[in-house]
Protein backbone atom coordinates (compact mmCIF):
# COMPACT_ATOMS: atom_id res chain seq x y z
CA UNK A 1 0.00 0.00 0.00
CA UNK A 2 1.63 3.42 -1.08
CA UNK A 3 0.08 5.76 1.43
CA UNK A 4 -0.15 4.15 5.45
CA UNK A 5 -1.29 5.75 8.36
CA UNK A 6 0.06 4.88 11.78
CA UNK A 7 -1.22 5.47 15.29
CA UNK A 8 1.42 7.31 17.51
CA UNK A 9 5.46 7.60 15.92
CA UNK A 10 6.53 5.37 12.98
CA UNK A 11 8.79 3.03 13.32
CA UNK A 12 11.36 3.94 11.16
CA UNK A 13 13.18 0.75 10.71
CA UNK A 14 10.21 -1.45 9.74
CA UNK A 15 8.52 0.82 7.27
CA UNK A 16 11.94 2.06 5.79
CA UNK A 17 13.36 -1.51 5.34
CA UNK A 18 10.53 -3.18 4.07
CA UNK A 19 9.84 -0.98 1.55
CA UNK A 20 13.26 -0.80 0.63
CA UNK A 21 12.70 -4.40 0.02
CA UNK A 22 9.13 -4.02 -1.95
CA UNK A 23 11.15 -2.23 -4.46
CA UNK A 24 14.50 -3.70 -4.96
CA UNK A 25 13.48 -6.40 -7.32
CA UNK A 26 11.45 -3.38 -9.51
CA UNK A 27 14.43 -1.98 -11.07
CA UNK A 28 14.14 1.41 -10.06
CA UNK A 29 17.63 2.86 -10.03
CA UNK A 30 17.28 5.56 -7.02
CA UNK A 31 15.39 4.75 -4.02
CA UNK A 32 15.49 8.33 -1.97
CA UNK A 33 13.72 8.47 1.24
CA UNK A 34 12.88 11.58 2.98
CA UNK A 35 12.14 10.79 7.04
CA UNK A 36 11.01 14.14 9.74
CA UNK A 37 12.29 13.92 13.18
CA UNK A 38 10.20 15.74 15.42
CA UNK A 39 12.55 18.51 17.28
CA UNK A 40 12.64 19.15 20.55
CA UNK A 41 11.97 23.20 20.47
CA UNK A 42 10.04 25.80 22.36
CA UNK A 43 9.22 23.65 24.99
CA UNK A 44 7.19 20.71 23.43
CA UNK A 45 6.77 17.27 24.72
CA UNK A 46 6.44 15.88 20.70
CA UNK A 47 3.61 16.62 18.11
CA UNK A 48 0.30 15.28 17.88
CA UNK A 49 -1.87 15.00 14.13
CA UNK A 50 -5.27 14.97 12.95
CA UNK A 51 -5.84 13.52 9.41
CA UNK A 52 -9.00 13.83 7.16
CA UNK A 53 -8.56 10.35 5.09
CA UNK A 54 -10.66 11.09 2.43
CA UNK A 55 -8.84 13.92 0.89
CA UNK A 56 -5.67 12.68 1.90
CA UNK A 57 -5.89 9.59 -0.41
CA UNK A 58 -7.08 11.96 -3.55
CA UNK A 59 -4.71 14.43 -2.97
CA UNK A 60 -1.50 11.29 -2.79
CA UNK A 61 -3.82 9.53 -5.57
CA UNK A 62 -3.05 12.87 -8.41
CA UNK A 63 0.56 12.87 -6.85
CA UNK A 64 1.07 9.14 -7.66
CA UNK A 65 -0.19 9.90 -11.03
CA UNK A 66 2.03 12.49 -11.69
CA UNK A 67 4.70 10.02 -10.84
CA UNK A 68 3.59 7.42 -13.15
CA UNK A 69 3.81 9.83 -15.95
CA UNK A 70 7.60 10.09 -14.96
CA UNK A 71 8.39 6.32 -14.40
CA UNK A 72 8.44 6.99 -11.01
CA UNK A 73 6.32 5.87 -7.91
CA UNK A 74 5.62 7.05 -4.70
CA UNK A 75 5.49 5.80 -0.81
CA UNK A 76 4.05 7.64 2.54
CA UNK A 77 3.46 7.20 6.03
CA UNK A 78 2.16 9.62 8.71
CA UNK A 79 1.35 9.49 12.11
CA UNK A 80 -2.46 9.94 14.11
CA UNK A 81 -2.17 11.06 17.56
CA UNK A 82 0.47 12.01 19.41
CA UNK A 83 4.54 11.49 18.62
CA UNK A 84 7.05 12.25 20.73
CA UNK A 85 9.91 14.40 20.52
CA UNK A 86 12.77 12.42 18.62
CA UNK A 87 10.66 10.33 16.98
CA UNK A 88 9.05 10.26 13.23
CA UNK A 89 5.71 11.43 12.29
CA UNK A 90 6.36 11.25 8.31
CA UNK A 91 8.00 9.53 5.88
CA UNK A 92 7.99 9.46 2.44
CA UNK A 93 10.34 8.01 -0.80
CA UNK A 94 10.34 8.05 -4.88
CA UNK A 95 11.57 5.21 -6.53
CA UNK A 96 12.27 6.63 -10.30
CA UNK A 97 14.81 4.42 -12.73
CA UNK A 98 16.98 7.89 -12.85
CA UNK A 99 18.33 9.65 -9.48
CA UNK A 100 17.39 13.51 -11.04
CA UNK A 101 13.68 12.16 -11.44
CA UNK A 102 13.38 10.99 -7.59
CA UNK A 103 15.22 13.72 -6.53
CA UNK A 104 13.17 16.78 -8.18
CA UNK A 105 9.71 14.29 -7.80
CA UNK A 106 10.53 14.09 -3.51
CA UNK A 107 11.10 17.81 -3.58
CA UNK A 108 8.09 18.79 -5.23
CA UNK A 109 5.90 16.39 -3.39
CA UNK A 110 7.17 17.00 -0.42
CA UNK A 111 6.50 20.62 -0.55
CA UNK A 112 3.00 20.14 -2.12
CA UNK A 113 2.36 17.80 0.78
CA UNK A 114 2.85 20.17 3.45
CA UNK A 115 1.08 23.35 1.81
CA UNK A 116 -2.01 20.48 0.89
CA UNK A 117 -2.10 17.55 2.67
CA UNK A 118 -5.43 17.67 4.76
CA UNK A 119 -3.14 16.86 8.45
CA UNK A 120 -3.77 19.05 11.38
CA UNK A 121 -0.68 20.01 13.71
CA UNK A 122 -0.96 19.96 17.80
CA UNK A 123 2.08 20.98 19.67
CA UNK A 124 2.14 18.77 23.02
CA UNK A 125 2.82 21.14 25.99
CA UNK A 126 2.37 19.87 29.28
CA UNK A 127 0.12 17.24 28.12
CA UNK A 128 -2.11 19.57 25.93
CA UNK A 129 -2.76 19.71 22.26
CA UNK A 130 -2.10 23.54 21.39
CA UNK A 131 -3.01 23.66 17.01
CA UNK A 132 -0.16 24.89 15.74
CA UNK A 133 -2.04 27.77 13.83
CA UNK A 134 0.97 30.09 13.17
CA UNK A 135 2.45 27.32 11.39
CA UNK A 136 -0.26 26.51 9.62
CA UNK A 137 -1.09 26.77 6.01
CA UNK A 138 -4.53 27.89 4.22
CA UNK A 139 -6.24 25.25 1.36
CA UNK A 140 -7.23 27.01 -1.72
CA UNK A 141 -10.26 28.56 -1.17
CA UNK A 142 -10.30 29.72 2.30
CA UNK A 143 -12.84 32.20 3.92
CA UNK A 144 -15.39 31.59 1.53
CA UNK A 145 -17.75 31.25 4.56
CA UNK A 146 -16.21 34.49 5.95
CA UNK B 1 -30.74 17.33 4.91
CA UNK B 2 -27.06 18.20 3.75
CA UNK B 3 -24.36 17.45 6.96
CA UNK B 4 -21.81 19.98 7.71
CA UNK B 5 -18.76 18.54 9.51
CA UNK B 6 -16.05 20.92 11.49
CA UNK B 7 -12.44 19.49 10.70
CA UNK B 8 -9.23 19.28 12.63
CA UNK B 9 -9.01 21.98 15.41
CA UNK B 10 -12.77 23.22 15.53
CA UNK B 11 -14.11 21.82 18.52
CA UNK B 12 -18.11 21.87 16.87
CA UNK B 13 -20.22 18.62 16.98
CA UNK B 14 -21.53 17.86 12.97
CA UNK B 15 -24.56 19.44 12.27
CA UNK B 16 -27.38 19.18 9.80
CA UNK B 17 -29.09 22.04 7.36
CA UNK B 18 -31.74 22.63 4.77
CA UNK B 19 -29.78 24.12 1.68
CA UNK B 20 -29.59 24.64 -1.83
CA UNK B 21 -26.34 26.42 -1.87
CA UNK B 22 -23.79 27.39 0.01
CA UNK B 23 -24.57 31.19 0.16
CA UNK B 24 -26.94 29.91 2.62
CA UNK B 25 -25.00 28.09 4.48
CA UNK B 26 -23.05 31.57 4.86
CA UNK B 27 -26.42 33.36 6.27
CA UNK B 28 -26.87 30.54 9.14
CA UNK B 29 -23.15 30.79 10.26
CA UNK B 30 -23.41 34.54 10.41
CA UNK B 31 -25.61 33.64 13.97
CA UNK B 32 -22.24 31.89 15.37
CA UNK B 33 -19.93 34.09 17.24
CA UNK B 34 -17.30 31.47 17.93
CA UNK B 35 -17.29 30.28 14.33
CA UNK B 36 -16.52 33.47 12.75
CA UNK B 37 -12.52 33.35 13.56
CA UNK B 38 -12.88 29.89 11.84
CA UNK B 39 -14.77 30.86 9.19
CA UNK B 40 -12.11 33.75 7.92
CA UNK B 41 -9.35 31.00 7.77
CA UNK B 42 -11.09 27.38 7.01
CA UNK B 43 -11.51 25.46 3.19
CA UNK B 44 -14.69 24.47 1.96
CA UNK B 45 -15.10 20.53 0.77
CA UNK B 46 -18.27 19.12 -0.59
CA UNK B 47 -18.31 15.79 -1.02
CA UNK B 48 -14.48 15.84 -0.27
CA UNK B 49 -13.68 18.14 -3.25
CA UNK B 50 -12.46 21.39 -2.44
CA UNK B 51 -14.69 24.30 -4.14
CA UNK B 52 -14.48 28.15 -4.20
CA UNK B 53 -17.62 29.44 -5.18
CA UNK B 54 -21.16 29.95 -2.39
CA UNK B 55 -23.02 29.32 -5.94
CA UNK B 56 -22.68 25.83 -5.77
CA UNK B 57 -26.00 23.80 -5.20
CA UNK B 58 -25.83 21.31 -2.21
CA UNK B 59 -28.31 18.28 -3.09
CA UNK B 60 -29.73 16.01 0.01
CA UNK B 61 -27.13 13.98 1.48
CA UNK B 62 -24.47 15.89 0.66
CA UNK B 63 -21.23 16.21 3.13
CA UNK B 64 -19.54 19.29 3.87
CA UNK B 65 -16.43 19.91 5.28
CA UNK B 66 -14.75 23.08 6.95
CA UNK B 67 -11.09 22.32 6.63
CA UNK B 68 -8.83 24.79 8.70
CA UNK B 69 -5.23 26.08 7.88
CA UNK B 70 -3.15 22.81 7.63
CA UNK B 71 0.56 21.53 8.65
CA UNK B 72 2.22 17.71 7.88
CA UNK B 73 4.24 16.27 8.40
Amino acid sequence: MALELHDGPLNVEEITNRWFNDMRDKNYGAYIPFIGIVRDEDGISGLSFDIYEPILQSWFDAWQQKAKEQGAYLLMAHSRGDVPNHTSSYISAVVSPQRKVALKLINDFVEDFKANAPIWKYDLIDGKRVYAKDRSHLLSGAGLLK
Amino acid sequence: MAKVEFLGPIQKEPMEVDIKTLAELKEIFKGDSELQEWLEICAVAINDTLVCSLDVKIELNDKISLLPPVCGG
